[in-house]
């Protein structure tokens, strides 16, 4: 655990009490059980816009507290823990990040204090295929008047069905693979010819295909430069890795002690069943794993906090590592449970599903490390 | 020796800065890696001064307390020595098991008299000592020791045979486990000194599926050891083992062996394998497996300099420290394992001119580093360590 000062452990030690008291493993279970389109508890996101979570990393002038990616990552890592499901890294920590770095002031007085606020969820609309590839963009956008016509489809939307707010990649020229001609767009949810598609995914959280069917846009609604949108998605996309990171080691963590407290009960020939070797130096080899994924994890917040150079590598270092870290984790849950751990009854089918869903979400393990390399000319 | 602790470190930085300058042979410039060579060679006149020098001033061991020779000083003055002697080209004469392990923990454990005796000689880099504890029937199970020390009265004759006494043809003292009573198994150990020169003391070096090495075969026979120079009490000499072996481990995480060093694994990769026009390595295979190489490398720095961090902070080991030997262990075999291959037959050269100096190195290393997760705690220890200490997983019944 990074060293934190001390509005940092507060809010990690808030932010602990309310997951354990307010949204335990059981609140999500209940959420999967109720089908909620949004695929997440609206109550429990107001609770947590209440207490000022989704305006962590927004400047005070916009509503929010502008604490900062490590303090965003300790909510999140709390969150994990308990498999919460909500918009937090979707809207308070991916699309704020967006309007922050690239955003105008009108555009920023515009949508941050609601996203702050939480009455507006934010989701980037990205992605077109089966795998993350943030430059293969087809969508279109054409010249219409004095604005833009949107055309083309985006799929795996996180909190595709709640989104107020769409940030959505499109072609303004080139093809799809440049990354030179990308433009990105601030579309409102309910803008007319957005149709969305829930999207239903093993690990039960909120996705959507979404489609735009001749959107009519403003000017004003072309969030940074024409054409050069790529950067700015990059940067936007790095921070939401982090941000996901910081939850998928907290999803890891847990899984790992949930899966040593059964080693420590479970008997089986006389024993319980972590007093075999064989048990124990697969903990002992996940133990070591997931301290090295955290410091991956948090080397990668503080740089994007102090606003370093090597923010890109460090973030692609940490998805790839904790990508890992985390399928095997939670391998060695379902594996270490035994036949309870096969039962939808049982918590840890769960968690290997988020952890495959996490790995896919802003690229998989294959697709940082071959960006780690290429970052540094290999 | 003065003691510069509640001085100014940046005025500690100038007289460290200028007194190196003043003391440094230029000869020596650059030369630090040699003196790590596990082939001794006899120190030149200029070796010998720099360690003399440096002996004097303490700032081999810098931390040490001024009463017995050593600096005296904090860590942070430590540091500044070391980032001075770093600058100019410099490096630290004053090494070896004795500073390593024993020192520290002869400083801990030891009574006045065998720290008067003992610690100056060490910080003056004059005595060299040697580990005796692993025997033949007592390697990772290293309680079980057999090495029998019988009470004469006024002193103990030792009899029995020691293995991996690294460094044992080259020094002047050992420090070594005996059984002083064969009812028990822990409770039965003392930790004694003995100089190598009595009688009864024969060496044999044993050479390793690397060539040569500074690990031996130690027999002993019918020898005298002095009441005075056992460590800590008669049958208690475990619990100062495991203090010794704290300090082995954290010496052995991040240095030696395991092929590190040298040109980076990507620099060799693009040599030996070639590269596309943007610069991608060719061989994708290879390519995946030297970037996990350098993603765990990279984690694995990140971990130690988050260790450092969370220790200082909260004034105690961290959590992530009991990790550090496995981890840095696994990931420098791998990457001398990667390194020979990427090589390719230029890589399993042994010894000839059809060979770089750079390719027989990684050869060297790449076979004397599988001994970094057998010393100091096997990686299999290591593991019940994590899963017993840390986990509070339960013995077997």
């Amino acid at each position: 655990m990074a060293v934190l000062n001390e509005e940092q452990t507060m809010l990690r030690d808030a932010a602990k009490s309310w997951v354990q008291e307010k949204s335990p493993v059981t609140a999500f279970r209940k959420m999967r059980d109720s089908g909620v389109e949004l695929g997440y508890d609206a109550n429990a996101w107001n609770e947590m816009a209440e207490m000022g979570w989704a305006g962590v990393i927004i400047p005070e002038e916009y509503g929010g507290s502008d604490f900062g990616y490590l303090s965003m990552g300790l909510i999140l890592e709390e969150m994990g823990r308990t498999l919460t499901a909500s918009p937090l890294l979707a809207s308070g920590l991916a699309a704020a990040s967006a309007l922050v770095l690239g955003g105008s002031d009108a555009q920023k007085s515009e949508w941050l204090p609601k996203i702050a606020g939480g009455e507006v969820v934010g989701a980037l609309a990205i992605d077109e295929g089966a795998h993350h590839a943030p430059e293969k963009v087809a969508l279109k956008a054409e010249k219409s008047g004095s604005g833009y016509k949107l055309s083309g489809s985006k799929s795996f939307v996180l909190e595709g069905m709640a989104a107020g707010l769409l940030i959505v990649s499109a072609r303004t020229s080139g093809k799809p693979g440049d990354t030179d001609g990308i433009t990105l767009f601030l579309v409102a949810g309910d803008a007319k010819g957005v149709s969305r598609k829930r999207l239903h995914l093993a690990d039960s959280r909120g996705a959507a295909n979404i489609t735009f069917d001749g959107v009519e846009v403003g000017a004003d609604a072309v969030l940074g430069e024409v054409d050069k949108g790529y950067a700015l998605l990059e940067k936007t996309l790095d921070r939401a890795r982090a941000g996901l990171c910081a939850e998928m080691l907290g999803s890891a963590v847990q899984a790992f002690e949930v899966t040593l407290d059964y080693l420590k009960v479970r008997v089986q020939f006389g024993q319980v069943i972590g007093s075999f070797q064989a048990l124990q130096h697969r903990a002992a080899k996940m133990f070591t794993d997931l301290e090295l994924a955290r410091s991956a994890v948090e080397a990668a917040l503080q740089a994007i906090d102090a606003d370093t150079p090597d923010v890109p590598e460090l973030v692609s270092l940490a998805k790839a590592k904790m990508g890992d870290v985390f399928h095997l984790v939670s391998n060695e849950m379902v594996q270490m449970h035994g036949g309870i751990g096969m039962t939808d009854a049982h918590d840890a089918g769960f968690y290997m599903k988020r952890a495959r869903a996490a790995e896919a979400a802003f690229g998989n393990q294959a697709y940082h490390r071959d960006r780690y390399a290429r970052i540094q000319g290999y | 020796m003065a003691d510069f602790g509640g001085s100014d470190l940046d005025a500690f930085r100038t007289e460290a800065r200028d007194w190196i300058e003043a003391n440094f042979p230029k000869s020596l410039k650059g030369k630090g890696s040699m003196m790590m060579r596990e082939e001794r060679t006899e120190p030149t006149p200029d070796m010998t001064a720099w360690r003399q020098a440096m002996g004097e001033k303490g700032w081999g061991v810098p931390t040490w307390p001024a009463q017995y020779g050593g600096g005296g000083l904090t860590p942070a003055h430590g540091r500044i020595i070391q980032q001075e002697l770093g600058r100019v080209g410099a490096y630290n004469p004053i090494g070896g098991m004795g500073v390593m392990m024993f020192g520290p923990t002869l400083l801990e454990y030891g009574t006045e008299a065998q720290k008067q005796q003992h610690i100056p000689p060490i910080v003056k880099g004059e005595l060299q000592w040697c580990q005796g504890f692993s025997e033949p029937g007592a390697g990772s199970d290293l309680a079980s020791l057999q090495t029998r020390a019988e009470d004469k009265g006024d002193h103990y004759i030792v009899n029995g045979q020691k293995i991996w006494t690294s460094g044992a043809q080259w020094a002047q003292w050992c420090f070594c486990l005996v059984r002083t009573d064969t009812t028990k198994k822990h409770e039965g150990i003392s930790f004694v000194l003995f100089p190598m020169d009595v009688p009864g003391v024969e060496v044999r070096p044993i050479p390793l599926i690397a060539g040569n090495s500074p690990f031996c075969e130690t027999f002993l026979t019918d020898v005298r050891v002095e009441k005075d120079q056992v460590v800590g009490p008669v049958n208690g000499g475990w619990t100062v083992a495991k203090r010794l072996l704290q300090h082995e481990r954290s010496g052995l995480s991040g240095a030696g062996g395991g092929g590190g060093g040298g040109r980076s694994l990507v620099k060799l990769a693009k040599d030996y394998v070639g590269a596309d026009e943007s610069g991608r390595l060719s061989d994708s295979d290879l390519r995946t497996r030297v970037i996990m190489n350098e993603i765990d490398g990279r984690a694995f720095q990140l971990t130690a300099m988050r260790a450092m961090a969370e220790s200082k902070a909260n004034s105690g080991p961290s959590a992530a420290t009991s990790i550090m030997k496995n981890a840095g262990t696994r990931w420098m075999q791998d990457r001398a394992e990667l390194t020979i291959e990427l090589m390719g037959h230029q890589g399993l050269g042994w010894e000839g001119d059809d060979f770089t100096a750079e390719e027989l190195g990684a050869v060297r290393s790449w076979l004397g580093g599988k001994a970094t997760t057998i010393y100091g705690g096997s990686q299999e220890v290591q593991n019940n360590i994590i899963s017993k200490r840390i986990l509070g997983l339960p013995d077997p019944k």
